[in-house]
Order: structure tokens, then sequence, then C-alpha cells
């Protein structure tokens, strides 16, 4: 684990800084800490966040860094005519990297002799036989171009290794150099430290938007990618969702259509079910009941909140859709045949709308609980009833808050995937009857980038395109409700 | 019958409208109000005054049972409305607000156009049988509300739009609309500017040659100006009652006096 | 309708009795209230079913059928099976041998063939030779074997299989199962907790009967350490800074909708992310749950962030004006007195976001942590981050997803033993704030 020693070196130099830094403030005053502009702790603090905070920021650029650099030189590496037909620049890459590793792994397991290791005229045969031996995977054929290829790869990843580690713990030390030098006592080093903290604090709550970032790249780049491959017409237009199984590109049909169809149905049945039961529920605890069946009824329908959204995908697809399918099924106790198997846009629907109760009913209650008491109190007093309340004053003016309640729980709906991936089935299709399989945008994304296939092909990177699809339907909805409901609150603030 | 009836009401203009008699609230350990009885004139502005936290509020809302809506309050005594006890199992709540109104402290117009605001109760409670009864009906309780000069132009226009004062109005317009026979005000202007508070107490004088009005206020010249009967109230008492003149000039009680003079407040 | 009209006062009604309209009312405001109670009833009634169903479908994972024989091998027998070609199959027969023993010794009068022993037990062979060239010391003495039977009878003891279901094929005779009803009877066959299925990794998928989730319960042990590692700090220092240091500025503004917007983001688009930046991108383990908490570290981060700033709010400012007036900064006001006084709300915060990373699937499957990695347990501590491995929630997935209807079962029994996990950090968390909330 050199990485590891490498931190704790790092760590280690930053508290030899602490207690250096420290001991030469006392000592500045002879021992006298309140001549010193700051606590003696704070130039320690001073001297470890100088050699540690450089040199973590180094390692990790580097880490970052290194990958694209022994790529290009591996890369440079490899001619034109060794790319298989079919295959690419970076499979070829990917191969290299694979087989480096094994020989790493076959050097450590003591199968693999270093100076063979190291040759670049080793026989093939010998060295792939080496790496079956320690376990390695060979995917590829190993030629003698991949293998002196792999053999550059790791000797720059060494010597890139090693040079990281130098930069760090030099860093490290001309840091805690740098602070102990500064120390004496007019240094404001509670000052400079409590900024360098600031700007940790920074650094942590600008993550959320280097996520957002993250997500984004992630997902444009591979659709970019996707779209060189595969039109976007046909893409955004095609009726058809039929990847050919293969994974080698060349029949797939990859229209959206039939996936944001069967999300739409499904998340239509889920809302239909959640809706009505999530309100009635949310008006009946806020409104009528006492604060004993509150106390009780509320946490209940919270758990179905809490339990995880594989149990639901469960339950769909081994409890409710075999339930209604001795209902609906055939011969089942309606008599009618409608449903042909557990697996539906009903099962799914009904049990997306389960799990979304609590989500409608706990917004909700709140949404409603913000309807002033005077608003009550105006229609108690002309003499309506409590029902009359409800219908014709707080509904009305929570209105604008339950319809962003309701867009939350249909972004909720759009995007949830164990449900559909267990109980809607994987047939893509656009039909109307909702006793029929169908599939979801985030039901192809799990089974697009699960399977075999290679990261490469149109049929794997189809999924960026579909996350893209789902990430910008369900940001919309997120924004739109979002600003609904703050709209609604600052209303009766 | 209809003669009849003329006589009734040149009789009931002396006659009492409600009967307060030994009347206890609890909220929870509290003992809000202890044991008031008091006596309310038909077509008369009574005005209920005290130092906050008196109990006159808690009170008002006894008469016509708001205090129903919160879970911990207890209400014993009887309370008389044309001689039937309002607490009486039989009552529903919903009746007796029909014919007692009340109209809030803060300006509670519902988030609706101002001509739904008014035909809310009207509606819930049936009174027309169709449209233009319906227009009306609105558009003389917002006369009665003295606001439908203002207003006329713009029913359809969301009452949460119009100014404080104009709100207020909005409200008694919309308490009016259900016909009631008392009318209670629980400080109205205490959220409005002088020059509101002058048109709603103009108002209030004109409201009384047909409801009863009871009206709790913070403000003792308030109550002087619109009151024809003041009642005092204090730690939950009912201290003194009487006309208001007699109040105000000649207190019998000396609690009375030093809360006049501004001693207690 | 007259102006006189409307001002002519309505028929006195007397309050005591209700009009018509009034009793219409009411009556809507019944079936209002009832609309209401419906709601309720409906969403208790399917927690109601949900768990009925997990229980009754999960509890049998919990156990198995076993045969319990005793068995003595001699030196000889051992040296002489291994001499043969078919060592297990040599195996096999001696120790048959000792069931038909176990059979006469408990007086059993069903007539038998010798395969039927097989049917029913599965191929024992390996098992017994494993089990003797591991331990040498105990040939020679009578050692008492459980071993699990085969799935079909399994099904048979615990009700999934019924005579009339069955139908004759090589893996079960009509026939073995009197033997099976006689074995039962003299309680050589039995039901037995099944410990291999919480300490076990998975299995095949041709052995649901040997699948455990102790592996991935490994997995997501490691994957929450990281999440709380990472989230933990970061969630804490970004609330800091959002709730006592940050300006009003665009940059703020930027990070505050960031924030409520990532925890309304599906998360299955985190899994893609991790997939492309972890994975294609930094080169990371496939499979690994350091990936794995990455991503529910990214994912988790908002709900932390929300309710530990909501903790951090619910400080009056009258702590934090005392600490400036005695001459502390802003950064010793914020971690001498305001951190410590949130952070049971903090605490309790980040359990409620662990459970929730817990029980999270989607982005797990996409960076390949499905169940079928997890074959064993973890070299050590540090390979507990990088080797590849699952976690419970997708082993539970790869379970249900399986065409052996045998794995359903182990998927319910995964879930109870996850619910368990959940249902503990919860209590945890309402224990804490119970104990520690401050009402200012």
């Amino acid at each position: 684990m050199p990485l590891l020693w490498l931190v704790l070196i790092v760590l280690a130099i930053a508290a030899i800084g602490y207690v250096v830094a420290r001991s030469r403030a006392l000592a500045s005053t002879g021992g006298e800490s309140r001549t010193l502009h700051s606590l003696p702790s704070y130039y320690g603090w001073n001297a470890a966040m100088k050699a540690a905070v450089p040199a973590f920021g180094i390692l990790v650029l580097w880490l970052l860094a290194q990958p694209f650099y022994v790529n290009n030189v591996v890369s440079g590496m490899i001619p034109e005519s060794v790319i298989d037909e079919g295959s690419s620049r970076n499979l070829v890459i990917a191969e290299v990297r694979r087989t480096a590793e094994g020989i790493e792994q076959a050097l450590n397991a003591g199968v693999l002799d270093p100076t063979l290791a190291n040759d670049p005229n080793a026989d093939v045969a010998e060295i792939t036989a080496r790496l079956k031996e320690a376990g390695a995977i060979v995917t590829g054929e190993i030629t003698q171009i991949k293998l002196q290829a792999a053999q550059s790869y790791r000797s720059v990843s060494a010597s890139g290794g090693l040079l990281m580690a130098a930069l760090v713990i030099l860093a490290a030390l001309a840091g805690a150099a740098f602070a102990i030098r500064q120390t004496h006592p007019n240094f404001w080093a509670r000052n400079t430290v409590e900024n360098g903290i600031r700007y940790l604090l920074i650094a942590a709550a600008s993550i959320a938007v280097l996520t957002t970032v993250g997500i984004v790249f992630s997902l444009v780049f591979n659709t970019v990618e996707f779209f060189r491959l595969y039109p976007f017409t046909d893409f955004f237009f095609g009726t058809q969702w039929a990847p050919s199984f293969s994974g080698r590109g060349g029949s797939s049909e990859l229209g959206v259509l039939p996936l944001l169809w069967g999300t739409l149905y499904i998340s239509i049945v889920a809302l239909m079910v959640a809706v009505p039961v999530g309100l009635f529920a949310a008006i009946y605890l806020s409104e009528y009941a006492s604060s004993r069946v509150r106390s009780i009824a509320k946490p209940l329908l919270e758990i179905l909140a809490g339990i995880p959204t594989i149990v639901y995908g469960l339950f769909a697809l081994l409890t409710v859709g075999p339930l209604l399918v001795s209902f609906f099924g055939d011969g089942g106790w309606l008599g009618v045949s409608w449903q042909g198997g557990g697996r539906a846009v009903i099962t799914a629907g009904l049990v997306m709308g389960i799990m979304l109760i609590p989500f409608v009913s706990s917004l909700s209650d709140d949404i409603i609980n913000a309807v002033p008491q005077s608003m009550r109190d105006g229609s108690y007093g002309l003499g309506a009833t409590k029902s009359e309340t409800i219908r014709q004053v707080i509904i009305p003016a929570a209105l604008p808050g339950i319809v962003g309640a309701i867009l939350l729980a249909a972004s909720r709906a759009i995007g949830e995937t164990m449900i559909v991936v267990l109980g809607a089935g994987a047939a893509a299709r656009l039909s109307l009857n909702p006793f029929e399989a169908m599939t979801t945008v985030t039901a192809k994304i799990v089974s697009q980038l699960t399977g075999d296939s290679d990261f490469a092909s149109p049929e794997a990177l189809v999924a960026f395109a579909l996350g893209m699809t789902l990430f910008v339907i369900t940001l919309g909805l997120n924004v739109f409700a979002l600003y609904i409901v703050r709209k609604y609150r600052e209303q009766y603030d | 019958m209809n003669d009849m009836r003329t006589v009734e009401r040149a009789v009931d203009d002396k006659t009492l409208k409600i009967t307060a008699k030994a009347v206890q609230v609890h909220y929870g350990e509290t003992h809000a109000i202890k044991d008031v009885s008091v006596d309310i004139p038909d077509k008369t502005v009574t005005a209920f005054i005290g130092p906050s936290g008196c109990g006159k509020s808690t009170f008002l809302r006894c008469l016509n049972r708001m205090n129903d809506t919160i879970d911990i309050c207890r209400v014993s005594g009887e309370i008389l409305l044309d001689g039937e006890n309002i607490y009486d199992p039989k009552v529903d709540p919903v009746q007796l607000r029909a014919k007692v109104g009340m109209v809030f402290q803060k300006p509670n117009p519902f988030p609706k156009s101002i001509y739904d605001n008014v035909a809310y109760g009207p509606r819930i409670h049936g009174l027309a049988k169709n449209k233009a009864e319906l227009d009306e009906i609105v558009e003389k309780s917002l006369r009665r509300g003295a606001i439908w000069d203002e207003v006329k132009d713009r029913l359809d226009a969301p009452g949460t739009g119009l100014s404080g004062g104009q709100q207020q109005r909005l409200c008694i317009a919309r308490a009016v609309a259900t016909e009631p026979e008392v009318l209670l005000m629980d400080e109205p202007c205490s959220a409005l500017d002088p020059i509101a508070t002058a048109q709603v107490e103009e108002l209030i004088d004109d409201l009384r040659s047909r409801f009863s009005v009871v009206i709790v206020t913070h403000s003792m010249q308030q109550a002087a100006r619109v009151s024809q009967k003041t009642a005092f109230f204090h730690l939950g008492n009912l201290v003194e009652v009487g006309e208001t003149n007699q109040i105000f000039t000649n207190p019998i009680d000396p609690r009375t006096e030093s809360y006049i003079t501004g001693r207690i407040g | 309708m007259s102006d006189a009209s409307l001002n002519a006062p309505r028929p006195k009604s007397s309050l005591l009795t209700l009009n018509a309209r009034t009793k219409k009312r009411n009556a809507a405001e019944k079936r209002f209230k009832a609309y209401g109670i419906t709601a309720i009833a409906i969403g208790v009634f399917f927690l109601a079913v949900l768990a009925f169903s997990i229980i009754r479908s999960g509890l049998p994972a919990f156990t198995n059928v076993v045969i319990s024989v005793d068995f003595t091998l001699s030196q000889d027998e051992f040296d002489a099976a291994e001499k043969e070609l078919f060592k297990t199959k040599a195996y096999q027969g001696l120790f048959n041998a000792a069931v038909k023993q176990t059979v006469a010794d408990n007086q059993i009068d069903v007539a038998f063939e010798d395969d039927a022993i097989e049917r029913i037990m599965g191929k024992t062979g390996g098992i017994i030779r494993e089990h003797y060239r591991a331990n040498p010391d105990d040939l020679g003495k009578p050692v008492a074997f459980e071993l699990p039977v085969a799935s079909r009878v399994d099904g048979y003891i615990n009700g999934r299989v019924t005579r009339d279901t069955v139908q004759d094929s090589r893996f079960l005779m009509l026939t073995d199962l009197d033997l099976v009803d006689g074995l039962q009877e003299a309680g050589v066959i039995r039901n037995a907790f099944n410990w291999n299925f919480i300490t076990g990794a998975d299995s095949g998928v041709d052995n649901p009967g040997g699948a455990g989730i102790g592996a991935s319960v490994v997995g997501s042990f490691f994957m929450m350490l990281v999440v709380l590692f990472l989230s933990l700090p970061i969630g804490v220092a970004a609330s800091i800074y959002l709730e006592e240091f940050a300006p009003q500025n665009r940059f703020t503004d930027l990070i505050e909708v960031n924030i409520s917007n990532l925890a309304a983001v599906p998360s299955i688009v985190f899994g893609i992310l991790g997939l492309a930046v972890f994975i294609q991108f930094m080169h990371l383990p496939q499979s690994a749950p350091l990936v794995g908490g990455l991503v529910l570290t990214l994912m988790t981060l908002p709900t932390i962030i929300i309710s530990t700033r909501a903790s951090l709010k619910s400080v009056p400012p009258s702590i934090r004006d005392a600490a400036l007036g005695v001459g502390a900064s802003k950064m010793q006001a914020v971690f001498h007195h305001v951190l410590p006084l949130a952070m049971p709300g903090i605490l309790t915060g980040t359990i409620i976001g662990l459970a929730q990373a817990l029980g999270e699937t989607a982005p797990l499957l996409l960076i390949g942590m499905v169940g079928f990695v997890a074959r064993g347990y973890p070299d050590g501590f540090i390979a507990g981050f990088t080797e590849a491995n699952s976690a419970m929630p997708a082993q539970i997935y790869t379970w249900a997803a399986r065409a052996d209807v045998s794995f359903y079962e182990k998927a319910w029994g995964g879930i109870i033993i996850l619910l368990i996990f959940l249902l503990t950090m919860n209590i945890i968390a309402i224990i804490l704030r119970r104990r520690f909330e401050r009402r200012w």
C-alpha cells in the first residue's frame, strides 16, 4: 500500500510541524504564552495545515492526471494496424492496462520472474500462462506489441508514482518549514488558521456543485458519443425499442418513445393511487385526527417511506403481481382474462403508488398546516362545517403547494428504478392496456449497463442518453415544483 | 301574521338577545373564565374591555362556540340565545354560527375573489335559490359593509389584494351576508390604521340598526365611541357591566376605575 | 326578489331542531371524514400486507431441512476410497450405506431403492471427502453429520411441494416421499436453523440452498464506513459554511440550488455518475465497496446537509452572541459552542441518511456491485474496500432476478436482515433524538 504510506508520511510531517511550530512559538516568548498573538496551538495548526493541505492537493491532482498521461504514452505505442476491425483504440488500451495489472498480480504472487516481466522480447505464451496461473483476467490475446505497451505502461506508472511521492513529500516539508519560519510572537496564527478552515468549508460546500457538474459531464460526453453512433432523430422519435443482443451494434433500434410512454403510464397509475390516498390521509391527520390518533397513524404511514425500494420491487414481483393475476388473469376470480403475467403496468404502478403515499401525505400535511388558522376561523365563524372549510377554503388556499408536492411525487415516480425493474417487465411497447408488461427509462438504463455489452457500443451508450433524458425531465419537474412551493410558502410567511 | 311579528320586533328591541349564566372556561389546566354572567340586549353595541389576557376574547368565542375548534377547551354553564341554550347537545354549532357571525382581529379574507368571499356563507347555508339572488345578496352585503363603491368594478379580483381596512370591511360584509342575528367582533380594528378604524367604527354604528353587535376592544376610546353597553373583564372575571356612559364616568368597582384611569392595563 | 323581502328577517328557527339542510351538510361531513379514515386505513392495510408477506415468505430462509446421520469412516476405507478413480462416488457409496443403516436402526418400514437416498440428499460424497481430508483425526471415530437435503425435499417438508404436484423425475420420485415421511417421523430429517444463510456468501445459480447473505452484509458494512467517514465531515463542513459563514451572493445561491436539486435527482443518475467518473474516468476498481461508498456519499450528502443545517439553525443566536461577547472569534464560537449543541441533531440526520443509503440498490447495480460477485469474505481490512463485493439490497435483487423460484425465499429472508439493520439504525436515531433533543 504505497499510497497509504505516502498519506501516513505526510500526516507524520504535519504532526512534526505542529509540535515544532508550537514549541518554537512558546520558546520565542520564553514560555510566556500571553505575549503571543494567538494561542500556541494555533501556531502548531498553522504548520500542520500548511504541510498537509498542499501535499494532499498535489496527491489528488496527480492521481487524477496520471492515467491520462500514461494512456497517451501507451496509445502512442500502438500502431493503427494492430487495432482489429470492429474494435477501437480504447479497447486495446484497456487490454494493455489489464495485462499490466496482470503482470503486477503475477509478480506479487511470485509466479513471474521480474526479469521476464520486463523483457520486451519475452515469450508471449509464457507470459500468458504465468498470468493465468496468478489468476489474472486475460481477455484478449496478448501480442508482442501489447506486451511491450503493457511493460511501458508499468514503467511509466512506476516512475510517475515515484515522482509523485517525491513531490508530495517535498511539498509537505516545504509547507511545514515555511510555517515554522513564520512563527514569531506577532504572527496572526489564529486568523491564518481560521482562514484556512474557511476555505476548507467552502471546498466542502462546493462538492454539491461539483457533483452536479460531474453528473452533467458524465451524461453529456457519453450522450454526444452515442449520438455520433446513432442518429438522434431516431432516438427521440423512434417508436421501436429493440437493441440487438450481440452488443456490437448494427441492427439495433433505440427509440425512446416506448420507454417514455411506459415511464409516464406507470407514473400516472402510481399517482392515481398515491394522490387521493395521500391527500385524504393528510387532510384527516391535520384537520380531524386527535393528537393520539395522529401520533400513531403518522409514524405508521412514514414507515412506508423508510422501506427501501428493493423491498417494494420484491413485493411487486412476488406478492402484488401474482395477486393481481389471480383477479384479472386467465381463470381468475373476476372471470376476465385481461392480465397475462404478474409483471404489468398496473403492478408496478400500484406498488409505486403505495411507496408514494407517505411522500404525498407528509408534504401535503406540511402545506395544509401552513394555511393560517385565521382562514379556518373565518370559515367556521360563518358556520361552515369542517369538510366545507377544507374543500372550499383550505384546499384552494393550499392548492399551489399541493400541486408542487404532486409534481415532486411525479418526479420521484419517474426516477424510481427497482420497482419497475422487478415489477413492470422488460418489453418496450406503446400500448394503453394497463395489464400489459411495459418498461421504463430507468429499467432500460439498468439493463443496458449491467449486460456484457462493451461500453463503446451504442447499446451501452444509449443508457447515458436515457439518463440524460431522465435527468432533464426530473430536474425540470423539481425546479418547477420547488419554485411553486417556495412561492406558496412566501405567501403565508 | 306579519303584523304580529312587527309587534314582536318592537318588543325585541328592548329584550335580551343573549343571556350568559355562570359560564366557566378551562384551557387544559388554566381557568380562563370564572363564573361570568352577563346579558346582551338586542340591537345594541356591547363592548367587552379589559387588559390583555383578561378573557374577553375567550368569552366572545364562547358565544358562537368557536372554542369548540380548540381541543383542550372546556366550557360549562349556560349561554342562552333567544332563550335556547347554545351548548345544548342538540345544537349543531354550524347552525348556531349562521345566526351568530364573527369578525376577527386580523382581516382574514379567503384567497378567493371578492365576490366568492361574500357569497361563501350564503352558498354553504343555501340562502340563494339562483345566481341572481346570490348577486343581490352579495351586493347588499357589500353595501352594508360600506365597501360596495370601492369594489363594485372588480368583484372578480382576489380579496387578499385589498388594503387592510378594505379587507376588514370585506370580512364584515362576508359576515353579514348570512343574515346573522348577532355579530361578534374580536378587536376588529387592532390591525388597522386610524382612517380605516374610523370607517369601520362608523360601519359598526350602522350595523346596530339590524344586529346585536358584541365587540371586544383593547381601546377604551373605541368602546366609548361605538358602544352603548360596556362590560369590563379582569383576570377572567366579569368585574362590571353597565351603560357605557356610566362605566366611563362613574364606575362602581375600584378595579374598573383603575383600568379606565390607566393604573392597571 | 325584492329588496323588501331580503330585508325581512328570516322566520325564526329554533337552534334545538336541525333543519334539513344542516342534516344534509352533516351527512356530507361524515362522508368526507370517512374518506380520510379510509385513506389512512388503506395506507396501514398496505403496510400490514407488506409486513405479512415479508415475514411469511422470509422466515423459511432462516431454516433448512437437514438429515442427521452418524457415520464412521475407518482409515482403511479412507485409503481405499482415495485410490479410486471416482473418489467422491466412493465416499457417496460408503455414506449411503450409513444412511441405510440409520433407516434400519430407526425401524422405518419403507421399501426403497439406493438411488432414493441420493435423490433425497443430493450428492454428498464431496462434502464427506472434504470433511475427512480437513479433519484426518476424525477417521475411525463416529461423526454426526447434519447435511441439507435436496431442495425439492426441503420444499416438500416446508409445504412448497405437495404429493399432488410432484411428478416422477430423476430428481424426485413420488415413492421417495414415503421414505422422507418415515425419516421425518423418526426425527432423522428435521428443520434446523440455517446459519449458513446469515454467514455464508452467494452461491451459484444452481444452488439456492447454499446461498447466504453474510458476504454482502460485509460489503454493505464497508460501504457504510466510506459513507460515514466522508459524508459526515463533508456534510457538516458544508452546512457550517452555508449556515454560519456564507455571504449572500451568487455562489452561495448556486450551492443552495444545487443541494436542493441533488436531493431530488433519481438515484440511478448517481449510479451513472459513479460509472462514468469513478470507474471509466478514474479507473477505480469495479464492484468495489469503495466506489459504492463514494456514490452513496454523493447521494446522501444533500440529505445530511439539509438536516444538519436545520439543527444548526435551531441553536439560538444568543449562544453565538454570548461566545462572541467574551472575545471568541466567529470560528471559535461555531466550533466550541454551536456545533456541540447541534451535534445530536446532526447525528440523528446522519444515521437516517445512512439508513437511506443502506437500502439503495439501483446505483450499485450500475457500478457492478451485483449479487453474484459476493462469493466470499474479503481478505482483510483494506481489501474490504477494494475487493469486488456486493451489498445487501443488490444481493437481494440478484436473488429476485434469478429464474430458480427457491431463490425468492432467500430474497425475502435477505429483506428481513436488511430491515433489521434499518430498524436498528432508526431506533438509535429516535433514542438520540429523545435523549438529547433540546427545546430552546
